[in-house]
């Protein structure tokens, strides 16, 4: 459902400042949501300051610089820092990306940091992805198949291998999903953008023969139709993949199947 | 390691209010606006026709409605929300066959529709301006 505002036990409030910017040095101001579920308070931003001299060039730099020097409550997921594990999903400078491969030189002025829009938040920049989580399981994501299975792999021609180009690099990090404006409002029916681009890839591929179950699962108002090609996922994904595009076919393809 | 089971006194993270607003958003919100607009001015449209079909009586007071400044501006949104929505139906109807989604053609087709709308809405009103004798 459409709200504009948010609930009451999420409004921001104006946090502490740490420490202040000084005179030598690079210094960058880092506005930082915080909620600790232990105190019982609002959620609050917080001010950092950071010499960006004597800091990694990438945002996940600078929130492990702040955690290790300044202050070591604050809390972030964070693996494999080269956006391949997808754990540092989040709101930096007012789109969803990634922390280490968010560079600050790509920012203006203040870096505003927020957990990923639209979620229930665990502490600080961690949310609650479960509801996602589940979602990616609906879909079964997985090779279904009905023929017996052959003595070494599934084969699969060049062509055809060539089409998961662009949907198996996803990290399912979930920027897309919570970058959309449908899936804020209706994340409880609506798939959003990564499960759907995860289900169009089992869709296409070759190997699967679940194809028309895939398409029945989805053919509801709501799991897939409620995509109204806003398109703030393929802006916001970090590995640069188009799930807008990916749910274009699968709308295509539940057209061109009643042929 | 806790429990990461849905909590109901968990905040929600915020969205709208810190969301960088872009051109492809804008252009969703003024398509659905424009689409909205478009059913309080079909009855405008209906109003009209009614007002034609009971008579030259009613047809000159609801024709003079329309002569008002105040009409002329409905006028011109309506005319303005007509084209726009249906410059968006067609961007729509491109992504729809699966094409048009690189993010610089998107970009494209979003400043484009901006700016056909705009630049049609003014050649029909100055078609018909000059056709009716000016303002």
């Amino acid at each position: 459902m459409v709200e504009l505002t948010l609930p009451r036990n999420s409004k921001v409030n104006e946090g502490k400042t740490w420490n202040d910017a000084k005179d030598k040095g690079t210094w960058r101001e880092f506005r930082v949501y915080r909620w600790n579920p232990d105190d019982k308070e609002n959620p609050q931003v917080d001010t950092y300051h950071l010499n960006l001299d004597e800091c990694g060039p990438m945002v996940l730099d600078a929130l492990i610089k702040i955690k290790n020097e300044i202050d070591s409550s604050l809390t972030f997921r964070r693996s494999c820092r080269e956006g391949i594990c997808g754990s540092c999903a989040m709101n930096i400078d007012g789109t969803n990306t990634l922390a280490c491969t968010q560079g600050m030189d790509e920012i203006k002025g203040t870096v505003k940091i927020y957990p990923l829009p639209h979620q229930p938040v665990i502490k600080d920049l961690v949310p609650d992805l479960t509801n996602f989580y589940a979602q990616h399981r609906s879909i079964e994501p997985w090779l279904q198949t009905e023929t017996a299975a052959p003595p070494k792999e599934w084969k699969q021609s060049r062509e055809d291998r060539e089409k998961l180009d662009g949907l198996y690099e996803c990290v399912m990090c979930a920027c897309c999903s919570t970058s959309c404006p449908s899936y804020w409002w209706n994340s409880d029916r609506y798939l959003g953008p990564a499960v759907l681009l995860q289900a169009y890839r089992w869709v296409v591929d070759s190997r699967d023969e679940a194809t028309g179950d895939r398409l029945d699962n989805l053919e509801d108002p709501f799991r897939l139709y409620r995509c109204h090609t806003i398109l703030n996922c393929t802006k916001a994904c970090p590995k640069g993949l188009n799930p807008a595009k990916a749910i274009a076919e699968l709308k295509k393809k539940m057209v061109e199947r009643r042929f | 390691m806790a429990q990461a089971g849905p909590q109901a006194d968990r905040p929600l993270s915020p969205h709208l209010q810190i969301y960088k607003p872009m051109l492809t958003t804008i252009m969703s919100i003024l398509h659905r606006l424009t689409g909205m607009a478009l059913y309080a001015g079909s009855l405008l449209v209906a109003w009209w026709l009614l007002a034609a079909a009971s008579g030259p009586q009613y047809y000159n007071f609801v024709s003079g409605l329309a002569d008002t400044i105040f009409g002329r501006i409905v006028l011109f949104a309506y005319t303005w929300a007509l084209i726009h929505h249906m410059l968006g139906g067609i961007r729509h109807f491109i992504w729809d066959t699966g094409s048009g989604f690189e993010l610089p053609t998107v970009e494209l087709m979003a400043r484009a529709t901006i700016i056909g709308s705009l630049g049609l809405t003014a050649l029909i009103w100055a078609v018909a301006l000059t056709m009716t004798g000016g303002l």
